[in-house]
């Protein structure tokens, strides 16, 4: 019972983020430069992304991960958020004041764990995965010490994710007490549609809904993402996510009790969580937090999506892959957007945070006007306007939605998508069409710094990219042929 | 095969070029800012006249320098061009009002000029491309991509309550078209294709047959977007707004172009795909459109503000378009295109009147004027011979149009037509009376005895609309005999698939190859 080589290739990204974690903490009393360290962790966060070449497709570690294009895809995804974020941090440490050395290791140590997440094929290292970025996450909301405001979404994160962590291992034992094992494959093959191993499944999706911020379980998510440093946020509202979406959408496909018995609790998820994040999104005057619930509500649209699955996966031809390319493309699409946002969101706010309410952005179209093009853009893509990625993306998630009869859904869509229009474009109008107040900030910077400017400028013409020729991503994500259709 | 060698597509991007050449401009040079932006919409203008040539008088139906190309592999999308006999005229109402509008505001916009210009050229990109895609998904897209400048138009440069007419546009225009992508994707998938027109021949030769509550589904949701740009009542409410805070050329361009996206929307879209659903709606749609006439106008009569006076009487004009699309005659149907480009013209010269007063009063309150025919001479002249093509009198294009509507419709349903007429008279009372109000009699006010009359640049841009006035009015032909045979074969695709009403077929299940053959076919012709 020896891994193989093989087994170590598998893991190889997440060895190297972790090590380079460790790694950054050592080199922390020696070196004091903090571009250095900004060198290495980006170096480490890249060479963890560029190794899921080398891994071979195929189940690891005696069937405890699986590796395959479609944990590749969000190894790259989880991969590519942190190299921007930790890009993106450079300027805003320096600006707090903060450490820099630990902040990066424990992005990478939340990456890592993200990539277990979305590797993991069994439910205890998913447990592990999940862990891993959870404990990690909740030092960096509370990363700036001196803030208030941080420290509260750092115990609020704790609390309310250890409740959720906890949901999550009772599920896990119910469902093993139900089939006898925590491996997705033998749960899928002793599926005995049994109210136990129904139970344990309702357990494992409210832990699961909490990471993801769907609603009822939502509540943490706009103080959390407003305490913490705008960086974090950045991660938080990308990385995680799209790893616990990935880790759902394999439970879900792979037991078939789960992919009949969650259609309506997907439904009403997705329906709840369009309507709670949109709604709460539209009488936000804080920049931040509006972005906040604005990731809940593209939750919901995501959500709408693995809706669609159950219907599509019993047609013939084409199987659920439609719908899991929609999954994926969405968040590829809306992860980079965010980034991009609370970028700017961050750069924006100035020393101590203190400038993001929708007042200290009316007048950046003339103050700044490239931040404000970019910033417009991330918007229209969250809004879903054409030759933005959003737009395909949830041009893919409708598409799927009706082609798989659930309309009312994707009206329920529709309409959501027109309460978006009237909070994002408010920002936009502020930025455009407002005059500065008087009492604006003296000392908010007159241009985005050289490194949050990269990261704006990858995001805009991802976002783009992903808008006008999204045949490339699309081939990839379409696919997934993978373990996901196959029992 | 006829292709069109790129003609369409640098029709509709040469803008774009303009646009990046602002952009490389210093912010403070707004003289060369404004002269390469004019020099654009000129050699746009001048550009638009290609297609015309292309289409020789008389020629038959169809689309024309068709261009097509893959874009996106899945969902099917292909970028696919095509201009016929009604498309190309309404092209090239905006790229005439472009030139004009960017000219009207040569003083009247002193800040952020770059970012004007760079807006009225997208704006235009977005107008021309949505009357040039033959496929749905493009049509969508240019669809929400000309909304932006417009808003963006109204919101930065607009009058007082501008903020609050541009949220209301926005949100009135993208509320309608979210439906629209909802009943675009359900349309693909049933069919596999955005492709309008091998949508249109499916439908036609019977191969989908639409369920008559799944029909009348898909039907409401193309036509709630489109009567919402239209504007029809009750839909209206954004337009009075939107129009009155509006800078000049922002209102040039809404009343000239965009109002007309809707009606050609619903020509291309709604007719051919849905015509079961058409004619059970059309008493609805027509009560709508006499209601729009008649309330447009009565609320025109007692309007104290003179922009908003022409706004609502851009609502009556337009019930016009929509009664004339409604009653399915090949005559009306003329007509509502005619209306279509009458409208832009007369309205878009009363908007450049009332702006060019605005840039003197900076008003638009009718209590505040009188008498200006004395100190203004050349200025009533012009206001009064717009008035006059916009309230229908003959020889002037804005009789031609109604005149064809009203005849067309009473063809059919002769108490339609009959209440319509009454918006012929109604528009004439509003008009006169307004300008006896502000032209005649004694100067009240102290302000207006010394206003100077029109300079040159904008004697120029009021010339040139007259003529073309004149010429819409007298020299019909030109235009009827281009786009007849287009309105005949909407109508003719109507009414073959009632010969198959009988009968309801099952839905052939199409394989994506058998799809893309068809397409290549029709493209082919």
């Amino acid at each position: 019972m020896v891994p193989q080589a093989a087994d170590i290739a598998r893991i190889l990204p997440e060895i190297l983020w972790c090590g380079f974690g460790v790694f950054l903490m050592l080199l922390q009393p020696v070196v004091k430069n903090r571009q250095v360290l900004t060198l290495f962790a980006m170096v480490g966060a890249a060479l963890g992304t560029l190794s899921t070449f080398y891994g071979q497709p195929g189940s690891g570690f005696f069937g405890l991960i699986q590796f395959d294009t479609y944990s590749q895809f969000f190894h790259w995804l989880v991969g590519l958020v942190a190299f921007l974020v930790i890009l993106a941090a450079d300027s805003y440490l320096e600006r707090e004041n903060l450490e820099a050395a630990e902040f990066y290791a424990l992005i990478l140590f939340a990456t890592a764990g993200m990539g277990v997440l979305a590797s993991a094929q069994e439910l205890l290292t998913a447990f592990i995965g999940l862990e891993m970025s959870s404990i990690a996450s909740y030092v960096l909301a509370g990363y700036r010490r001196d803030s208030v405001k941080s420290s509260e979404s750092a115990v609020k994160y704790f609390l309310l994710g250890s409740f959720a962590t906890a949901f999550f291992l009772y599920g896990i034992a119910l469902v093993y007490g139900a089939s006898g094992s925590t491996n997705l494959m033998q749960i899928a093959s002793a599926d005995s549609g049994s109210s136990l191993l129904r139970l344990g499944l309702t357990l494992i999706l409210v832990g699961l809904g909490f990471k993801v911020a769907a609603a009822p379980f939502q509540v943490w998510t706009p103080d959390v993402y407003e305490g913490a440093p705008t960086p974090v946020t950045a991660l938080f509202a990308a990385g995680p996510k799209a790893a616990t979406f990935a880790l759902l959408l394999r439970i879900f496909t792979t037991i078939h009790a789960a992919t009949d018995f969650w259609f309506w609790a997907f439904w009403i998820l997705a329906a709840v969580t369009m309507f709670v994040g949109n709604l709460g999104a539209v009488v936000q005057t804080n920049v931040k937090r509006m972005l906040a619930y604005s990731s809940i509500a593209h939750a919901g649209y995501t959500l709408v999506a693995f809706a669609a699955v159950t219907t599509m996966k019993l047609d013939p031809e084409t199987g659920a892959a439609p719908a899991y390319a929609a999954v994926l493309f969405y968040l590829l699409g809306y992860s980079l957007v965010k980034v991009g946002a609370f970028t700017i969101v961050s750069e924006i706010g100035g020393q101590g945070e203190r400038y993001l309410t929708l007042d200290d952005f009316a007048g950046l179209g003339t103050r700044q006007p490239y931040a404000a093009a970019a910033m417009s853009l991330f918007l229209l893509s969250l809004l879903g306007l054409p030759i933005t990625a959003g737009f395909f993306g949830k041009l893919y998630v409708f598409n799927v939605a009706v082609s798989s009869k659930l309309i009312w859904l994707a009206v329920l869509m529709a309409v959501n998508s027109v309460i978006g229009t009237y909070y994002y474009l408010r920002v936009i109008v502020v930025m455009y069409m407002h005059e500065r107040k008087g009492d604006a900030p003296a000392n908010a910077a007159t241009s985005l710094s050289p490194t949050s400017a990269m990261v704006v400028v990858v995001a805009a013409l991802a976002t783009l990219y992903l808008g006008l020729l999204p045949n490339h991503v699309l081939g990839i994500v379409l696919s997934q042929n993978l373990i996901l259709s196959s029992r | 095969m006829q292709f069109g060698g790129g003609i369409l597509s640098l029709l509709i991007f040469l803008p774009m070029l303009g646009v990046a050449a602002i952009l490389l401009l210093r912010e403070e040079d707004h003289l060369w800012i404004r002269r390469v932006s004019l020099t654009v919409g000129i050699v746009e203008f001048l550009l638009s006249f290609l297609p015309v040539w292309a289409i020789p008088a008389g020629a038959p139906a169809g689309f024309h320098l068709q261009e097509f190309h893959h874009w996106i592999s899945s969902p099917h999308i292909n970028y696919h061009l095509g201009v016929d006999g009604i498309s190309i005229f309404l092209v090239h109402l905006i790229t005439l009002l472009t030139p004009i509008g960017i000219l009207a505001s040569w003083n009247d916009i002193k800040h952020r000029v770059k970012e004007f210009h760079v807006m009225l050229l997208l704006l235009e990109v977005g107008v021309v491309g949505i009357f040039l895609s033959l496929d749905l998904f493009m049509f969508f897209l240019f669809w929400e991509f000309g909304l932006i400048p417009l808003a963006f138009l109204i919101g930065i440069w607009g009058h007082e309550r501008r903020l609050y007419a541009s949220v209301k546009f926005i949100l009135y225009t993208m509320g309608g078209s979210i439906f629209m992508l909802v009943g675009i994707i359900y349309l693909y998938s049933l069919t596999g294709t955005f492709d309008l027109l091998t949508l249109q021949r499916m439908i036609h030769e019977g191969q989908l047959v639409l369920p008559a509550r799944t029909e009348m589904l898909l039907f409401l949701s193309f036509f709630i977007a489109f009567a919402i740009k239209v504007p029809l009542f009750p839909f209206h409410t954004w337009l009075p707004d939107a129009h009155t805070e509006a800078p000049t050329a922002g209102s040039v361009d809404l009343a000239g172009v965009l109002l007309k996206t809707g009606a050609y929307g619903i020509i291309r879209v709604c007719l051919p795909l849905f015509p079961e659903a058409s004619h059970r709606a059309a008493p609805y749609v027509a009560a709508l459109a006499i209601i729009s006439i008649i309330y447009g106008a009565l609320v025109a009569l007692v309007q104290p503000n003179l922009k908003r006076l022409v706004a609502y009487s851009s609502v009556s004009h337009m019930g016009f378009v929509v009664l004339g699309i409604f009653a399915f005659t090949n005559v009306a149907l003329q007509g509502s295109v005619y209306v279509m480009l009458a409208h832009g013209i007369s309205t878009g010269a009363l908007f450049l009147l009332v702006g060019m007063l605005y840039e003197r009063r900076h008003t638009f309150e009718i209590s505040e004027f009188g008498g200006l025919a004395t100190p203004m001479p050349k200025y009533a002249a012009f206001f009064l011979f717009a008035a006059l093509s916009s309230l229908g009198l003959p020889m002037l294009n804005g009789f031609v149009g109604e005149f064809l509507v009203l005849i067309g419709t009473y063809q059919r349903h002769w108490q339609w037509g009959t209440c319509a007429a009454t918006g012929v008279i109604l528009s004439a009372c509003y008009l006169l009376w307004s300008y006896q109000r502000v032209f005649f009699g004694e100067i009240t006010n102290e302000k207006n005895r010394a206003l100077p009359d029109v300079n040159p640049r904008e004697k120029w841009v009021l010339v040139a609309m007259s003529f073309l006035m004149l010429w819409l009015g007298m020299h019909t032909r030109f235009f009827t005999l281009r786009f007849a045979s287009s309105c005949q074969e909407v109508l003719q695709q109507m009414k073959s698939n009632f010969a198959h009403e009988a009968v309801y077929p099952a839905v052939p299940s199409l394989a994506p190859g058998t799809q893309e053959d068809s397409l290549r076919r029709v493209v082919s012709q």
